[in-house]
């Protein structure tokens, strides 16, 4: 199966990570990402605070792109540009004030939108559709010993919950219980990690992601595993800050799609997870 | 030891209509049907930090306290996590009625101006809509010297940290065909959503920057 792959700004830069994980572990697993030509900016939070009829618009110049590409289905690994793309959709759907201004925008492009398209995190892909039989086929090198806290975060659950549930998500406690590792009760796996708010406001902000994260230790995991650039920056590159501010609370924090990289025997450099703050230690030295 | 502070709203001061024209936004209808019942204030990870609770801020809404609300940290403070709008027994959309308040406290110019997180939103769109793209290290940049240069400074060991793990591009990034997303914001200036004939957007007037 084909896929457009939209991989947002983050993507690009400080999640690159997510990028180098996830085109080899969708490749094992069959899936190829072709990325949606001349994709822009999804908007995120900060222009649906601005405007909101210019930030559909925004959005819609990628799913019409990715209605020409002709892939049947979009694949946004971003938790803010998954909401934000589905988001758009309903808005084209429900407002047709909103859709008459889309159109008009788009055909100046000529572009056209019809809403034929959907838009999917891999998650969902991961598990749903290609389903844990057939990822367990591929562990090559089981996550044996290691405990992971499950984070989701806010936007890929909510506020639509189109594959999980939206207060009690289960899709990657599965996912890493069919790689082998051990899944710690993890409570806060929806709450908020703060948003674009450890930028702009540090107390706010940097408490929410404290709290994740000292959560995640008093469970005992080894690891966070998230599904967003935003939440994985947060939890990864303000432990100086943390630890100034309250107490060190160093817990690596990696992509899901990374854990699964490595389960498939996958070499760490090539996952990217170099590129964390702090170091993930081997797996099967975790437990020790 | 100690000091109670009350701050007193008086009814003379509210902007009559104000209620009526956000709820009457696509989206924000179900916020007639509030019961008040606080869920969204217990729910909300950053409550504690708001001046006005998001409960209260659905009670000024829809009694018109219109100064009270846009001047107000709470709608700078959601983090858009929609543990709220999940919540809500009415199913009022709150962070999208947060977006719509944001939305016209920027267009008035109220909204409180030390605050960086305005600033970051404006930032945000003006780089998206130049450059089709964001690049998330430069957009740091630009925030921190507009808003405090000296947490600026504070962040150069997270700068370094990000540039030797290779997470700082050091070029922009940007699309190819910038004068197609362009051409496609200036038709949305040329067009008023409030004159199409199916229009219900009255809130919607501040639309497009004309």
């Amino acid at each position: 199966m084909k896929y457009s792959y939209f991989p947002g700004c983050s993507l690009k830069g400080t999640g690159r990570a997510y990028e180098e994980s996830i085109i080899p572990v969708m490749k094992a697993l069959g899936a190829e990402l072709e990325e949606l030509d001349d994709w822009n900016c999804c908007g995120a939070t900060a222009y649906m605070a601005v405007d909101e009829v210019k930030a559909c618009v925004m959005a819609s110049r990628n799913l019409a792109i990715a209605e020409k590409a002709g892939n049947p289905e979009v694949l946004a690994p971003c938790s803010a540009c998954y909401l934000v793309l589905n988001k758009t959709k309903h808005y084209l759907h429900d407002s047709p004030p909103v859709a008459h201004v889309v159109n008009q925008a788009l055909k100046t492009a000529n572009l056209t939108y019809s809403g034929n398209t959907p838009v999917r995190h891999p998650l969902d892909i991961i598990v749903n559709d290609i389903g844990l039989e057939a990822i367990k086929k591929k562990v090559k090198t089981p996550l044996k010993g290691l405990k992971v806290a499950p984070y989701y975060g806010c936007q890929m659950v909510r506020p639509y919950a189109t594959f999980d549930d939206q207060y009690n998500p289960t899709s990657m406690d599965r996912l890493f219980q069919a790689l082998g590792a051990e899944v710690v009760r993890f409570p806060l796996k929806t709450r908020c990690c703060g948003g674009s708010l450890t930028g702009t406001l540090p107390e706010p902000g940097l408490l929410c992601t404290y709290i994740i994260l000292k959560e995640a230790l008093k469970r005992g995991a080894d690891v966070v595993a998230t599904v967003c650039p935003l939440c994985q920056f947060n939890l990864d590159a303000y432990h100086d800050q943390i630890a100034a501010k309250w107490e060190p609370a160093r817990i690596p924090t990696v992509y899901f799609t990374q854990l699964m990289g490595l389960a498939f025997g996958m070499d760490p450099v090539q996952l990217g997870l170099q590129r964390g703050f702090v170091a993930m230690k081997p797996v099967g030295q975790a437990a020790a | 030891m100690f000091e109670l502070t009350r701050t007193i709203k008086y009814e003379a001061d509210r902007v009559k209509g104000f209620g009526r024209e956000v709820t009457s936004v696509p989206g924000c209808e179900n916020l007639e049907t509030c019961i008040q019942c606080g869920t969204c204030s217990g729910v909300c990870p950053l409550s504690i930090y708001m001046d006005y609770s998001p409960r209260q801020v659905m009670a000024l809404v829809r009694s018109d306290f219109k100064n009270e609300v846009l001047r107000s940290h709470t709608i700078w403070l959601c983090a858009s996590c929609y543990a709220c709008t999940s919540e809500c027994p009415r199913k009022i959309r709150i962070t999208d009625i947060m977006y719509e308040l944001k939305q016209r406290a920027m267009h008035e110019g109220i909204y409180p101006r030390k605050f960086p997180i305005p600033v970051l939103a404006q930032e945000f769109t003006k780089m998206a809509h130049k450059r089709g793209r964001v690049t998330e290290n430069f957009l740091a940049t630009i925030l921190f010297l507009k808003t405090n240069i000296m947490a600026a400074l504070g962040m150069w060991k997270l700068g370094l940290g990000l540039l030797t793990r290779g997470r700082f591009p050091l070029k922009w990034e940007s699309i190819k065909r910038r004068s197609e997303l362009d051409g496609m914001m200036k038709t949305v200036d040329n067009i008023s959503i409030d004159a199409l004939p199916q229009a219900q957007h009255h809130g919607h007037k501040h639309n497009g920057g004309h």
